[in-house]
Formats: C-alpha cells, sequence, structure tokens
C-alpha cells in the first residue's frame, strides 16, 4: 500500500519538488569544468610574470573572453551547490542554516557578476 | 526484549567519524568538501585578479606585489594543490555515479591514487611556473 498520490508518482519530485535536478547540475557543472579548468590552468601558466597590458590584451580576445565567462558561471554555478550541501549537511541551527544558505548564494552571485563584468570591461575595450 | 542481556549488549553504532576506521577511500571522500570549500573560497583570489586588471595598472600592481609575496604563493600552491585533488577526487566521483568502481580493492586503490597524482601534478604545474622544465 502506497500512501503518494498517483500525480505525485508521476511527478517523481519528492518531498523536495526537485528530484534529482540540484543533483544532476552539479554533475552537468563538474563535467564542463574539466576541460574549462583545464584550459584555465594552462592559460594562466602561460601568464605568469605577465604585465598588466599583456594580460588586458589576453583577456580582451573574443575567445578567451568567452572562455572565461564561461567558466565564472560554470564555477560558481558548481561552489553555490556544493556548499549548500555542505551547510545543510553540518549547520544544523535553522535560522544559522538559512543565513549561511542566503549568504552563500549572494556571495556567489556578487563575485560571479564582479568577474564577469570586469572581462566584459576589458574586452568592449576598458 | 525486556531482559537485561540484550539491553546491556552495546547497539550497533551509525558511521561516525569517531568509531570510523579510517581509509583512502573516506579520506578522498572528506578531502573531496574540504578541497572543494578551499576552491570557493579562493575564487575570491580569481575575482580580485580580474577586478584589479579591469581597474587599472595601479590595481594590478597591487594584486601581483600581493600574490607574488610569499603568503601570496603559499595561498596560489595550495589553491593548485586543492584544484588537482579536487579534481582527480571528483573524476572518481563521475566514475563511481555511473555505479562502477565500489569494489572494495579498486575503490581504495582509486582513491590513494588520487594523493599520489595530486602532489605530482602540482609540483609539475609549479615547476613549470619556476621555469624549472
Amino acid at each position: 500500500m502506497t500512501l503518494r498520490s498517483p500525480l505525485s508518482k508521476a511527478r517523481g519530485l519528492g518531498s523536495a519538488k526537485s528530484g534529482t535536478h540540484h543533483w544532476w547540475m552539479q554533475r552537468v557543472t563538474a563535467i564542463a569544468n574539466i576541460p574549462l579548468g583545464a584550459w584555465f590552468v594552462v592559460s594562466v601558466l602561460g601568464l605568469i610574470g605577465a604585465e598588466h597590458d599583456v594580460v588586458v590584451a589576453w583577456i580582451a580576445q573574443p575567445l578567451t573572453a568567452i572562455l572565461l565567462i564561461l567558466f565564472i558561471a560554470n564555477i560558481f554555478y558548481h561552489l553555490r551547490l556544493g556548499l549548500q550541501v555542505f551547510i545543510e549537511d553540518y549547520i544544523h541551527a535553522e535560522g544559522t542554516k538559512i543565513a549561511a544558505l542566503l549568504g552563500v548564494t549572494f556571495a556567489s552571485i556578487a563575485l560571479a557578476t564582479a568577474c564577469i563584468f570586469s572581462v566584459l570591461k576589458i574586452s568592449f575595450g576598458g | 526484549m525486556s531482559d537485561t542481556k540484550s539491553a546491556q549488549r552495546p547497539r550497533p553504532l551509525s558511521p561516525h567519524i569517531g568509531v570510523y576506521r579510517w581509509g583512502p577511500h573516506m579520506l578522498a571522500s572528506i578531502v573531496h568538501r574540504a578541497t572543494g570549500s578551499a576552491l570557493a573560497v579562493g575564487t575570491l583570489v580569481l575575482t580580485w585578479w580580474l577586478v584589479a586588471a579591469a581597474s587599472g595598472e595601479d590595481a594590478y600592481a597591487t594584486f601581483t606585489a600581493f600574490i607574488g609575496s610569499p603568503i601570496g604563493r603559499i595561498i596560489l600552491f595550495g589553491l593548485t594543490l586543492a584544484l588537482f585533488q579536487h579534481l582527480l577526487s571528483g573524476l572518481r566521483h563521475l566514475y563511481l555515479d555511473t555505479g562502477a568502481g565500489y569494489e572494495i580493492r579498486g575503490n581504495r586503490r582509486m582513491a590513494a591514487a588520487t594523493f599520489i597524482l595530486s602532489p605530482i601534478l602540482t609540483l609539475v604545474v609549479w615547476a613549470y611556473g619556476y621555469g624549472l622544465i
């Protein structure tokens, strides 16, 4: 015997109403991070000791700017999901937990915006 | 169930950090969280770098002075190690997500391999950075 309604079974979203979306997006961003992260590490290695104008000229290239923005969006999405699980697992006081979740959400969006804006400002001519 | 013998018998414990036997597989899982959290904080360095580059030469000089200092280099070295460890243990988790790799010996070996490979990759990257290779 089950107490679940046929509709709830068909939706398959469970009590959190989001199903496997969180888990799946963590994997999607993890997989995207592999090529983007590898590109970033190799690129930064090429910039060691570079002066300001060299770094700015590199960021200003369309391909660099596009890949940087994808990398930024992806890592901040990924870390937002990861830190959410971390907080939910280790912070048990309800008020502190919600405050921490809000803090992580706001901070990750704010930092991502700062990064993306900086890339756009440089690539649109400083 | 009311006899004293069964009441006094130690009850089974759910896995807990204090009673767990440490092994590379559980260490890899915990380190994955720790390195992920460290990298999340490390995005402050990335943000500072990009904002400084967009703000101009003076702001950029402040950033490079910090990141080139001993403390800055230690932070960057730690982030490099955390990045490779998180990448390798992340690949392990993706592999486990497919339902493979739960055989205990292989699972332990895979976890141990992440701890061997991540310092090697870190040293290779830093040796390249210092022009040694």
